[in-house]
C-alpha cells in the first residue's frame, strides 16, 4: 500500500463538515453509497447540526458495467428508512471519479420516490469525470495516476484512512 | 451426464441441477438473493439489470405458480417475458425440442426457463446451445421430470438459512412422496452440499426411492420417530394420481400416518419451521391448523422464491 500524496482522511472529513455545516438542510437525509460512502454518511450524520436520518445504497443493480463485469459477489441491501418522495437528500461517496456510481445512485433513489432535492458530498474528488456530474461539497481535490484506485478504509476503532491501490485490485469505486 | 452449467471460469452459465453444483456457487446465489427481497417493498419494484433482454418461459408441462414467479422475477429485472405453453403448440405439430429452441433463438431469446415432463430436457437444450457456440444464451431448469427443480431447492435453502442461519447445526426432515419428487431431490443435494449434518426422509416404503440412503439421508417410516428434534419440517405435495395406483390405500389413511398435525409437530423442536413447496392439499399431507399456524413459513417461501429467481437470472445474465 502507498499512501503518498493523499491527505489525511480524518482531517479531510473535518474540512468537509466545515463546508457542509451551514449549507445542509437541518432535516436532510444522508444517504451513503456502500461501502466507503456508508461509513462517511454515519460520521456526517453525527457531526452535522440538525437531525439527519441515514440511509444506504448499494448501486450494484444500477451499474452500467453489469453486462461486462456481472454482479459483485456481495451485494448489500439498499436501506432507505424514510420516505424518499419529497425528501432533501445528501448523497455521500468516498471518492468521485468517473461519476458513474453517482449516476447509478440517483437512478436508484428515483425508484423509491421523487426527492425534493439531491446534493452530493464526497471526501475526495480525483477528477476524471466521464459524465456531467459534480459534487456540491468536496473534502479535498487530489491528482492521482489513472492506473490507481483511491480507497477509503475503516479501522476497527472507526478511524478512516485513505490509501491507493493498483486499479482492479480494489473493490470497484 | 457431464455438467455444462459452469463455464471455464467456474461461473454459473446455466442452472440445471443442484447435484454437483459447488457450495460456493450455491452460497453466492443465496447471498445475491438477499438484496433482491427488499425490491418488493419499494415504490418501483424493478431494477434495470436485464433491460432489453428477452426471457422465454418454455413450459412443456403446465405449472401456474412456478411460471408466474419466474415471470415476476424476470419483469422485476426489467426483462421482456414471453410465455410459451408448448404443450399445446409446436410439439403437437411435430416440431422437435431443439427446432423449437432454434426458432426462438432466431427471435433473439437471451434466456430460457424450461419446464418439461422429461428428465434432462433443459440439459439437452443447454448442451445444444454450447455445441453451437451460443454461450450468451442461458437455460434455467424450472423442473424436469423426477430429476431436478433447482430454483425450488434454492428457495427452500434460502428460507431455511433465513430462519435458522447455519446449516451445519440442523436436522431437516422431508416428509412424503420422495420417490416422485424433484423438489426433495434438489433440496437433499443442496442441504448435503451446504453441510447439513442430518437430513431425514420420512414416508411409506412405496414412496421412497430404492437406494435413497445413498443420497446421504436417514430413512424413517414412522413420522413420530422421524420428526423428533427436527429444526425444519418440509412437507411434500401428495399428487392425487398416486392414490389411483397401488402405492397408497387412501387419502384418509395417508393423512393418519404422514399428514402433519399439531400433535406430530410437537415432536420437532419448539421453534421448528414448517415448509411446503405448494400447492398444498389441506387434510391430505398437512392439517390446516399447521399450514396456517405459527410454525408455518409456507407463504414467505413464495416471496423468497421470487428473490432467488431474480438472483439466478441476474447472475446468468452477465455470464458468457
Amino acid at each position: 500500500m502507498n499512501t503518498s500524496g493523499l491527505p489525511d482522511a480524518e482531517a479531510t472529513l473535518a474540512e468537509l463538515v466545515e463546508r457542509m455545516a451551514d449549507a445542509v438542510a437541518a432535516d436532510a437525509r444522508i444517504v451513503g453509497i456502500y461501502s466507503g460512502g456508508a461509513w462517511l454518511a454515519e460520521r456526517l450524520a453525527e457531526l452535522l447540526p440538525g437531525n439527519h436520518p441515514v440511509g444506504y445504497i448499494d448501486v450494484s443493480f444500477y451499474r452500467d458495467d453489469y453486462t461486462k463485469k456481472g454482479l459483485r459477489a456481495k451485494v448489500a441491501t439498499t436501506t432507505l428508512p424514510f420516505e424518499v418522495g419529497g425528501a432533501r437528500i445528501v448523497l455521500v461517496d468516498d471518492v468521485l471519479y468517473t461519476g458513474r456510481s453517482v449516476r447509478a445512485a440517483i437512478n436508484e433513489l428515483f425508484d423509491y420516490g421523487r426527492p425534493e432535492s439531491i446534493e452530493l458530498a464526497v471526501l475526495i474528488d480525483r477528477g476524471g469525470r466521464e459524465l456531467p456530474i459534480e459534487a456540491t461539497y468536496v473534502g479535498a481535490r487530489v491528482a492521482v495516476a489513472r492506473d490507481v484506485s483511491v480507497v477509503l478504509n475503516r479501522h476497527l476503532d472507526g478511524g478512516l484512512e485513505l490509501t491507493v491501490e493498483p486499479a482492479g485490485s480494489a473493490p470497484r469505486e | 451426464m457431464n455438467n455444462p452449467q459452469l463455464n471455464a471460469q467456474g461461473e454459473l452459465t446455466h442452472l440445471l441441477t443442484l447435484e454437483g453444483l459447488p457450495a460456493a456457487v450455491m452460497v453466492r446465489i443465496l447471498d445475491t438473493a438477499v438484496p433482491f427481497v427488499s425490491i418488493a417493498e419499494r415504490d418501483v419494484k424493478k431494477v434495470p439489470l436485464l433491460r432489453g433482454k428477452a426471457v422465454f418461459n418454455l413450459f412443456f408441462e403446465s405449472s401456474t405458480r412456478t411460471r408466474t414467479t419466474f415471470e415476476i422475477a424476470a419483469k422485476r429485472l426489467s426483462a421482456d417475458v414471453i410465455n410459451l405453453n408448448i404443450g399445446v403448440s409446436s410439439t403437437s405439430k411435430g416440431e422437435t425440442l431443439l427446432d423449437t429452441v432454434d426458432n426462438l433463438v432466431a427471435m433473439n431469446a437471451d434466456m430460457f426457463v424450461v419446464r418439461h415432463a422429461q428428465s434432462g430436457a433443459p440439459h439437452l437444450i443447454a448442451q445444444h446451445l454450447l455445441a453451437t457456440k451460443r454461450t450468451h444464451i442461458h437455460v434455467i431448469n424450472a423442473g424436469d421430470g423426477r430429476h431436478s427443480h433447482p430454483t425450488q431447492g434454492l428457495l427452500d435453502l434460502f428460507t431455511i438459512r433465513h430462519y435458522k442461519k447455519d446449516f451445519r447445526a440442523l436436522t431437516v426432515a422431508i416428509v412424503g412422496d420422495i420417490l416422485h419428487s424433484r423438489v426433495a431431490r434438489s433440496l437433499i443435494h443442496g442441504l448435503t452440499t451446504l453441510g447439513t449434518p442430518e437430513v431425514r426422509v420420512i414416508g411409506p416404503q412405496t414412496l421412497l426411492p430404492g437406494a435413497v440412503e445413498s443420497l446421504g439421508v436417514r430413512v424413517f417410516h414412522d413420522m413420530n420417530d422421524g420428526l423428533r428434534g427436527a429444526d425444519v419440517v418440509v412437507m411434500l405435495r401428495l399428487q392425487s394420481e398416486r392414490m389411483k395406483g397401488s402405492l397408497l390405500p387412501s387419502a384418509g389413511e395417508y393423512f393418519k400416518h404422514y399428514g402433519l398435525t399439531a400433535d406430530k409437530l410437537a415432536r420437532a423442536k419448539p421453534d421448528a419451521i414448517v415448509m411446503h413447496p405448494g400447492p398444498m392439499n389441506r387434510g391430505v399431507e398437512i392439517d390446516s391448523a399447521v399450514a396456517d399456524g405459527a410454525h408455518s413459513v409456507i407463504l414467505p417461501q413464495v416471496t423468497f422464491g421470487i428473490a432467488v429467481r431474480m438472483a439466478v437470472m441476474s447472475m446468468l445474465g452477465a455470464a458468457q
